[in-house]
């Protein structure tokens, strides 16, 4: 156990330290780069509680993120000038309360989150295989699903919309 | 874990790491070679018997050539982009399975680094991270024109990406796992699956040239517009990684293709060789025909750059997503009645 327990230690390290740095370092395609690592690092942890497919989609998902962060940052940011933003104090307040309000929900999803895993050990099914895990997604939680992609749909579809000119009329 | 295990997979995986690099070093001299040939020229024939030794000479130049570094704010990233390059292009290998199992000393040994649940998503991801080192090394630079090169890499990446992952998508519903192990073993004989998929094959092989950022996809470093590119502004070893790493890329996308679609390993005749001359003599041809296989598309993509210019940018955007995109939804659609029929008629025992 306790290599695993050192790997985790070092993996928990870096995602802290990269995660912190994403948000101190003053140069924005910086930050990008330590988000990188940071997903990364956590991509580890998933791979530290046997979870593969997790860990390899969110290095796919992730990592295609950030480099359309990383090409926005370049397009649309003025590198030359490291200007910092200063946002409005209330702007500020409302964002710790509001990661404060998610963290609630996180518990609360953890919590809840175990004894299924608990379940799952229990029928001794490799629950982290893509098979159960793909059954357990389209069977038990099919309606939660099909509204997380319509969700994602919807955002698709928005973006096309608004990214297109509209027709002038003349 | 027994000892035993990880000497062979160390085995696996330096054999695994030298026939890469050997097989990208001799790419390099195949491609001179065979652009002499499609253009009517002897090529380079000084190295050597046959210019065989031509690479070495290529690597010895490119270690002994003078270092230079633009005067960049970012030094650390501007070596971090070639390594970050090479080191995914290695990557790759370590979940292909390079022939079957093998009966030695009273034990199987399976010719793969490693097979994960999910080894296809694997390759995907490596790949995806792969455009990393060609957007760092751009951007760290410090030069327009290694920028828009990067720019134009990353987002020619990212566009058939969504492609690519949309075709493997129609061969999954088929095959059913993910594993490219499991993939292999379901195409014996002549069932490979490019004569099931053949949509499918075609969209990934046009999704495998942008990946690898080759002719007629190589905007990334097109001379006539860019100079060079990202790596305009790297010399010596550095800029070799760079352009090492795209032939390790081509000869990793090359053997993708032959294991996904072209039935790996398997050969017509494979049960009789099994049963006649012994297991371990048919893995030998086994890998044999999977190399002929790989080199057979490496020099399918000499010979399409070599044939065919370069795209304009906004055809290569077009290409990928009105073109490859739905075309590939289209598959995914039809896969999908397909199965459904078989699973009718098995249901309702036609």
């Amino acid at each position: 156990m306790s290599t695993i327990l050192i790997i985790f230690c070092v993996l928990a390290a870096v995602t802290l330290a990269t995660a912190f740095l994403a948000i101190f370092s003053r140069n924005p395609i910086h930050s990008a780069l330590w988000l990188v690592i940071c997903f990364f690092s956590i991509a580890g942890h998933y791979l530290l509680l046997n979870s593969q497919f997790l860990a390899i989609v969110h290095i796919i998902v992730y990592s295609g993120a950030i480099m359309i962060l990383f090409l926005f940052t370049i397009m649309l940011m003025n590198l030359n000038k490291e200007n910092e933003v200063h946002k409005p104090r209330i702007t500020r307040l409302g964002a710790v309360v509001s990661f404060c309000l998610i963290c609630v929900v996180l518990i609360a999803v953890f919590i809840n989150s175990k004894p299924i895993v608990g379940e799952y050990i229990s029928t001794g099914e490799d629950y982290q295989s893509i098979k159960v895990l793909g059954k357990v997604l389209l069977n038990e939680y099919m309606v939660p699903f099909e509204f997380a992609s319509i969700l994602l749909l919807v955002a698709m579809i928005g973006t096309v919309l608004l990214s297109k000119k509209e027709k002038t009329e003349k | 874990m027994d000892s035993t295990i990880i000497i062979e997979k160390s085995v696996i995986i330096l054999v695994v790491f030298a026939i890469t690099m050997v097989m990208a070093m001799y790419s390099t001299l195949a491609e001179r070679k065979v652009a002499a040939w499609l253009q009517d020229r002897i090529g380079p024939n000084r190295a050597g018997k046959g210019g065989i030794l031509q690479p070495l000479a290529d690597g010895l130049k490119l270690f002994s050539k003078e270092e230079f570094e633009p005067d960049t704010k970012n030094r650390f990233l501007f070596f971090v982009g070639p390594a970050i390059a090479m080191s995914t292009a290695l990557m790759t290998s370590a979940v292909i399975p390079w022939g079957d199992k093998f009966h030695l000393f009273g034990r199987d040994i399976i010719l793969q680094a490693t097979d994960i649940d999910v080894a296809l998503l694997y390759v995907i991801g490596v790949m995806s991270v792969g455009v990393y080192g060609i957007m760092i090394g751009g951007w760290a630079s410090n030069n327009k024109f290694s920028l828009m090169g990067a720019v134009r890499a990353a987002s020619q990446m990212i566009s058939y990406e969504v492609a690519m992952g949309l075709s493997i998508i129609a061969l999954l519903m088929m095959t059913g796992t993910l594993s490219l192990r499991e993939i292999a073993a379901q195409q014996p004989g002549m069932h490979w699956n490019v004569f099931y998929q053949p949509l499918s094959f075609f969209i990934f092989l046009i999704c495998a040239f942008a990946e690898t950022n080759r002719t007629p996809f190589d905007l990334a470093e097109c001379e006539s517009e860019l100079i060079g590119g990202y790596h305009t502004e790297y010399s010596s070893m550095k800029m070799g990684f760079y352009l090492f790493a795209e032939y390790a890329n081509m000869f990793i996308s090359s053997t993708i293709i032959a294991v996904l679609f072209f039935g790996a390993y398997n050969y017509p005749g494979m049960e009789y060789a099994v049963e006649h001359w012994g297991v371990n003599i048919a893995n030998v041809i086994g890998i044999a025909v999977l190399f002929a296989k790989i080199c057979f598309f490496i020099f399918f993509y000499m010979w399409v750059r070599w044939t065919i210019p370069r795209f304009r940018y906004d055809q290569l955007m077009h290409l990928g997503w009105r073109v490859l995109i739905p075309l590939s939804i289209v598959n995914i659609i039809i896969t999908g009645i397909v199965i459904l029929r078989d699973q009718i008629a098995i249901y309702f025992g036609f």
